[in-house]
């Protein structure tokens, strides 16, 4: 019989323990099947954050390592520098992770165009620890912590990752995309892999924002997560490249 | 026997490194020594001090409540560690820039015009080496080829040039 | 002694570290331990290793995590505050059983405290370095040379258990100059089939990490560690004695308080008063046999301290409160002058003047 659908090789048989209608999963398969058309998982080694996709070293094939909570990219550079002609480093991290209490090693990380991967999951809100606040939640947005909404003059604005980002020189390339269709489905995996591809030809940082759902905490049915994802999220935080020095250098 | 030398001045005035030598010295003696810089943000013009100690036992605490020789090469060092020179003692100061005088009478203080003669030179830098000339001679352990050794260890290898002249100085040091 | 060459503390460790095999070092800039950064970045471009200043010691630590992930040799370096921040490192690196070198050049605190000489890291170097239940080896070196030593010891105890060790260090250890010989010969024989290196597609993925979210699974692991401990304890324990045989006073000191100890205690000598020293050379494991031994033929045992009195509770629990221990001590940044010690001794010994 043939196949016609499996699963990606560079995900392993253990079942996933996120929400019903969760992106997790979708960015999962799309960093497991570009690892597998890159054919390197054998010298890929992951780093899983705190948040969410704590248990992502289960479910990706390739070597992983757990980091403390925002200490990714450190890691990543760690374990980058201690073989870069021959580890593949990827970090997936979340928003409350990369964009709160691990800012600091996100900015330097890019800062020094450290040869890695990042994928980072920005939905807006802690998923985890069941609903706060997130550096990345939307203006006048509820959440357990900002129960009468984010009231912007009492703990400030969102933080637009790859518009900051894309100040710094350090970083190669910036993108952001989103998983809540088809299309933009085929887009986002056309950046993950582009990320993975900088890393192998020495390029440097790469950084794909994936805006993403979080139907249970955010209190909403799947298909309506994705409606507000994109009524809301999507207007806030503008799909896009950001920053890609190679094809900024090829077109002049 | 233990000799115990605290170096004391203004930061920039080569106490370190003239506790470095005075260390070498000791090392290349088969001698155990010990050399312990004062340490912190004052760089320039603060105050630096140097704890050396030469034994042929163990050196113990690196640490000179009681010297057995002080080389001062600013008034305050002068003033703050006289009292504190062992009975017997020496002290090197350099009169150019400290006009006090040692009230005591059981120990030996020498005054050389360092920075002056220094200056003379025309590199007042040197003050440290001239004093240090000084300090060997008075010990009666002034030997030129000894001097020379040591400084080929203490002088790194980029500034071989500086050799001559700090030895040099150190002779004119053992002459005043 | 032709051989040896006159060298910082910390310039020492540097070397010894890389004498050691240790080619990645990341550390934060902070006074009294500047030096063995500044060494690390002169050296290791030119030896095809890496140096990185990091953007904290947080970060520092993490990437410390990272390469001893790979299992490849690595340290950083810092002063009290700068562990402060690299304690949650300390517990992740226990939590996943990676080896790494943590040197501490200690300066006084809490807080920023000062930049002088100080021992008052000892509780959170060996009770306290993270949270969790856990251990590091911590060494305590007395001189340069043993700065040196005791920097190839703790990479190798590191990979041996399996543990984070930690160099003990002082601002006096780390800025001081003496004579030290670098000829160390290093194998290292550890087999880390542990390692995240990539599967090269030829076996399991291996997972690093400290998380086990069922409470049975987490205290079997605890457990486990601390059976490795207990070997650790049993076999790694170093210590020195001075003039202990027929001493009736015995004094507790490590790093540069023991060395200021000894010239109280010659000086005591002459003067008949038989007092004799042990000084801890592992803080963990601590040299528990000897101190027991010691009270039973001593009168009292002087903790001299460069704190408030950390390690007497160790000296206090080793002799099992047979003989009186008494703290003996300065801090802040503070050092104990022999002639302390030395009244402390003949107060003990009945002849308080």
């Amino acid at each position: 019989m043939a196949v016609v659908f499996d699963k990606p090789h560079a995900l392993t048989d253990v079942p996933m323990h996120y929400c019903p209608g969760c992106t997790h999963g979708i960015v999962h398969r799309l960093v497991a099947e570009v690892i597998d058309e890159l054919g390197i998982e054998g010298k890929t080694i992951g780093i899983a954050p705190v948040g969410c996709s704590v248990f992502a070293y289960n479910y990706f094939n390739c070597d992983m390592i757990e980091a403390a909570h925002g200490r990714a990219p450190a890691v990543a550079t760690g374990v980058k520098r201690s073989d870069p002609e021959n580890h593949v480093v990827f970090t997936y991290q979340g928003d409350g992770d990369l964009a709160s209490i691990g800012m600091a090693e996100t900015v330097h990380a890019a800062a020094r165009n450290e040869n890695i991967t990042i994928i980072f999951i920005n939905n807006a809100i802690y998923g985890m620890t069941g609903g706060q606040m997130a550096p990345t939640s939307l203006p006048g947005q509820v959440t357990q912590t900002s129960p009468y909404g984010r009231d912007t003059k009492h703990c400030g604005f969102p933080i637009k990752v790859c518009e900051m980002l894309s100040e710094l020189e350090g970083p190669e390339y910036l993108e952001r995309v989103t998983v809540s269709n088809v299309k933009n489905i085929r887009n986002a995996k056309k950046a993950i892999k582009k990320a993975f591809q900088n890393q192998l030809d020495g390029k440097g940082f790469s950084l794909v924002e994936v805006v993403s759902t979080c139907p249970t905490n955010w209190g909403m049915t799947p298909q309506n997560a994705l409606k507000w994802l994109e009524d809301n999220m999507l207007p806030y935080y503008p799909l896009g490249v950001y920053k890609d020095r190679s094809a900024k250098e090829e077109t002049k | 026997m233990t000799t115990q030398i605290l170096l004391s001045g203004f930061g920039g005035q080569g106490i370190l490194f003239t506790g470095k030598f005075l260390a070498y010295k000791g090392l290349l003696a088969d001698k155990n020594v010990s050399w312990l810089p004062s340490y912190g943000p004052e760089m320039r013009g603060g105050t630096a001090s140097c704890s050396v100690i030469i034994s042929d036992e163990e050196v113990g605490s690196p640490i000179i409540s009681q010297p057995d020789v002080l080389i001062a090469m600013n008034l305050p060092s002068f003033e703050k560690f006289e009292p504190t020179v062992k009975a017997g003692g020496i002290i090197i100061a350099d009169s150019s820039l400290i006009e006090a005088k040692s009230t005591r009478d059981d120990i030996d203080v020498y005054y050389i015009p360092a920075t002056a003669l220094a200056s003379d030179m025309g590199k007042q830098s040197l003050a440290n080496m001239i004093i240090l000339g000084k300090l060997l001679k008075v010990m009666n352990d002034f030997n030129e080829d000894e001097i020379k050794t040591v400084l080929s260890k203490v002088i790194p290898p980029k500034k071989a040039d500086m050799l001559d002249i700090n030895l040099k100085a150190m002779q004119l040091g053992s002459e005043n | 002694m032709a051989d040896k060459i006159l060298m910082k503390g910390n310039e020492a460790i540097a070397e010894a570290a890389i004498k050691a095999g240790c080619m990645h070092y990341f550390g934060y800039p902070i006074t009294p331990q500047t030096e063995v950064a500044a060494y690390m970045a002169k050296r290791m471009p030119k030896i095809g290793g890496c140096f990185l200043q990091a953007e904290s010691e947080v970060a520092a630590i993490n990437m410390v995590y990272g390469v001893a992930s790979t299992g490849k040799r690595v340290m950083t370096s810092s002063s009290s505050p700068g562990i402060s921040l690299k304690s949650e490192g300390l517990s992740y690196l226990a939590g996943s059983d990676l080896p790494a070198l943590i040197v501490n050049v200690q300066r006084g605190g809490p807080g920023l405290g000062g930049i002088q000489p100080s021992q008052a890291d000892y509780f959170q170097a060996t009770k306290g370095g993270g949270h969790g239940d856990f251990k590091m080896i911590v060494l305590a070196p007395s001189s340069v040379q043993e700065m040196a030593d005791l920097t190839v010891k703790g990479f190798d105890l590191a990979d041996k258990y399996r543990m984070p060790t930690m160099l003990l260090a002082d601002g006096t250890m780390g800025q001081m100059m003496e004579p030290v010989s670098l000829d160390y010969e290093v194998k290292e024989t550890v087999d880390k089939p542990w390692a995240t290196t990539g599967t090269k597609m030829e076996r399991e993925h291996n997972i690093v990490t400290s998380l086990f979210l069922k409470p049975d699974e987490l205290e079997d692991l605890v457990v486990e560690r601390y059976e490795r401990y207990k070997v650790v304890e049993e076999n790694e324990v170093m210590y020195e004695e001075y003039m202990m045989d027929d001493a009736d006073i015995c004094i507790a000191a490590f790093g540069i308080a023991a060395r200021v100890a000894k010239n109280a205690i010659n000086e005591a000598r002459k003067q008949g008063i038989k007092v004799g020293l042990i000084r801890p050379i592992t803080l963990w494991p601590f040299p528990v046999v000897p101190f027991k031994k010691a009270a039973t033929h001593v009168k009292e045992i002087i903790s001299v301290e460069l704190s408030m009195g950390q390690m007497i509770e160790d000296v206090r629990l080793a002799c099992e409160c047979k003989v009186p221990v008494t703290l003996c001590s300065r801090t802040g940044g503070m050092i104990p002058s022999p002639e302390q010690v030395l009244e402390a001794i003949t107060r003990a010994n009945g002849g308080a003047k």
